[in-house]
């Protein structure tokens, strides 16, 4: 986000309540480590994401805090590596291309509810959706890792260029 | 949390110790040491100067001999590591990773399988600004190996100061090198750092040089209070 040319603050997931929401664009959920699930068992933190129109990208833990706050729900299916990523749309404006490598870091998948659109997905489990109606994506890789065009694309589509 | 760091006495595992001591306990040091000098894990040179290294810290340091075989090196680092869970009683591993998916996928997965925490404080951190911030906090990086093109032997022990960044920062521009040697193309060593508390004088040396290919390998070195020459 720094080297794009975007202003971000750094905030904890329990901390929403106090942001100043009028200075917010759009909110990027990180994933946390692999061992830290504490998220998956506080829903309460993520009920501003149906509630509100802001532009989301769930990364990973964050992904799955995306999915479980629309209703949905997270299965075990741990995978740590590369893996290849096969494109399942063709009209998004971030996913582009038709397949990718991807790092993988997680321990739990996705189960989507209907809302979403399965954008990608690997051969084990989903890896990036999109809800019908809001502009809130979720990506279960770690796009950091060689593929930092996503994060690129959804600040270029959704934030208008401030420095 | 106690942690252990894996160590090779380079700038990316002292600094990611730094880091790791400001908000939580380092109990340990893990050092793997390689009998091979083409490791794909593991830093090789001067290696034995580990425990030098941690003597200087004021940390213990567990140190672990492996042949150095791809893959079978991952055994002897789980070995290791659960060794430092049984010794220091860690419940997690830092690591100096910065861009290595090589060797952050193998650790992540020793660590899930130990169900031990994972640290990489250096992940895809901003390379300029931490070359800079080593310079500018007072790490003493010497420069260990060179291999890769344009380096020539000059490089060789040479102190990471301003103007050997500045010289890095053309190199990475020109030749396309990363200014932290992540791809291989320099390693490094470190002899005094704002948190030892002690300081490694290196007393006899040696290099050698063919072809940007090149070893600093220190003989004789020894730990000294900061204050002393």
């Amino acid at each position: 986000m720094k080297g794009c040319g975007y202003q971000y603050e750094i905030c904890h997931f329990t901390e929403w309540e106090h942001l100043k929401k009028d200075t917010i664009d759009a909110v990027i959920l990180c994933g946390t480590p692999l061992k830290d699930n504490l998220f998956s068992e506080m829903k309460d933190c993520f009920t501003w994401i149906p509630e509100q129109s802001i532009p989301v990208l769930g990364i990973c833990a964050g992904m799955q805090a995306v999915i479980l706050a629309y209703g949905g729900s997270i299965e075990a299916n741990p995978e740590i590596g590369m893996t290849s990523v096969r494109c399942r749309v063709s009209d998004d404006p971030i996913f582009c291309e038709d397949a990718w490598i991807a790092y993988e870091l997680h321990r739990f998948a996705t189960v989507p509810g209907n809302e979403f659109t399965v954008i990608a997905e690997s051969d084990t489990c989903i890896q990036a959706v999109r809800h019908q109606a809001n502009p809130v994506y979720g990506v279960m890789f770690h796009p950091e890792v060689r593929n930092t065009w996503v994060v690129e694309r959804f600040l270029t589509t959704f934030v208008s260029h401030e420095t | 949390m106690k942690l252990g760091v894996l160590f090779s006495g380079g700038k990316d595992s002292v600094y990611a110790t730094y880091q790791a001591m400001q908000k939580e306990e380092v109990s340990c040091l893990i050092a793997l040491v390689s009998e091979n000098s083409e490791s794909y894990m593991f830093h090789t040179p001067n290696i034995h100067l580990t425990s030098l290294q941690a003597e200087a810290m004021g940390i213990p340091i567990l140190e672990y001999i492996t042949k150095g075989v791809e893959e079978e090196e991952l055994e002897d680092l789980k070995k290791a590591i659960t060794l430092a869970v049984e010794q220091y009683g860690i419940e997690g591993i830092v690591t100096g990773a910065v861009l290595s998916v090589y060797q952050a996928t193998r650790i992540q997965k020793i660590c899930d399988a130990l169900s031990l925490w994972c640290y990489n404080p250096l992940w895809h951190i901003d390379q300029d600004w931490y070359m800079q911030t080593l310079i500018d906090e007072g790490f003493v990086v010497i420069v260990s190996g060179v291999f890769s093109a344009p380096f020539d032997e000059t490089w060789l022990g040479r102190r990471i100061d301003n103007e050997a960044l500045r010289l890095l920062r053309i190199y990475a521009a020109k030749y396309g090198i990363t200014l932290t040697g992540e791809g291989g193309e320099l390693e490094t060593l470190v002899t005094d750092a704002p948190f030892f508390t002690k300081k490694l004088v290196i007393l006899r040396s040696e290099s050698v040089y063919a072809n940007y290919n090149g070893r600093f390998s220190i003989q004789h070195a020894e730990v000294r209070d900061k204050l002393s020459f």
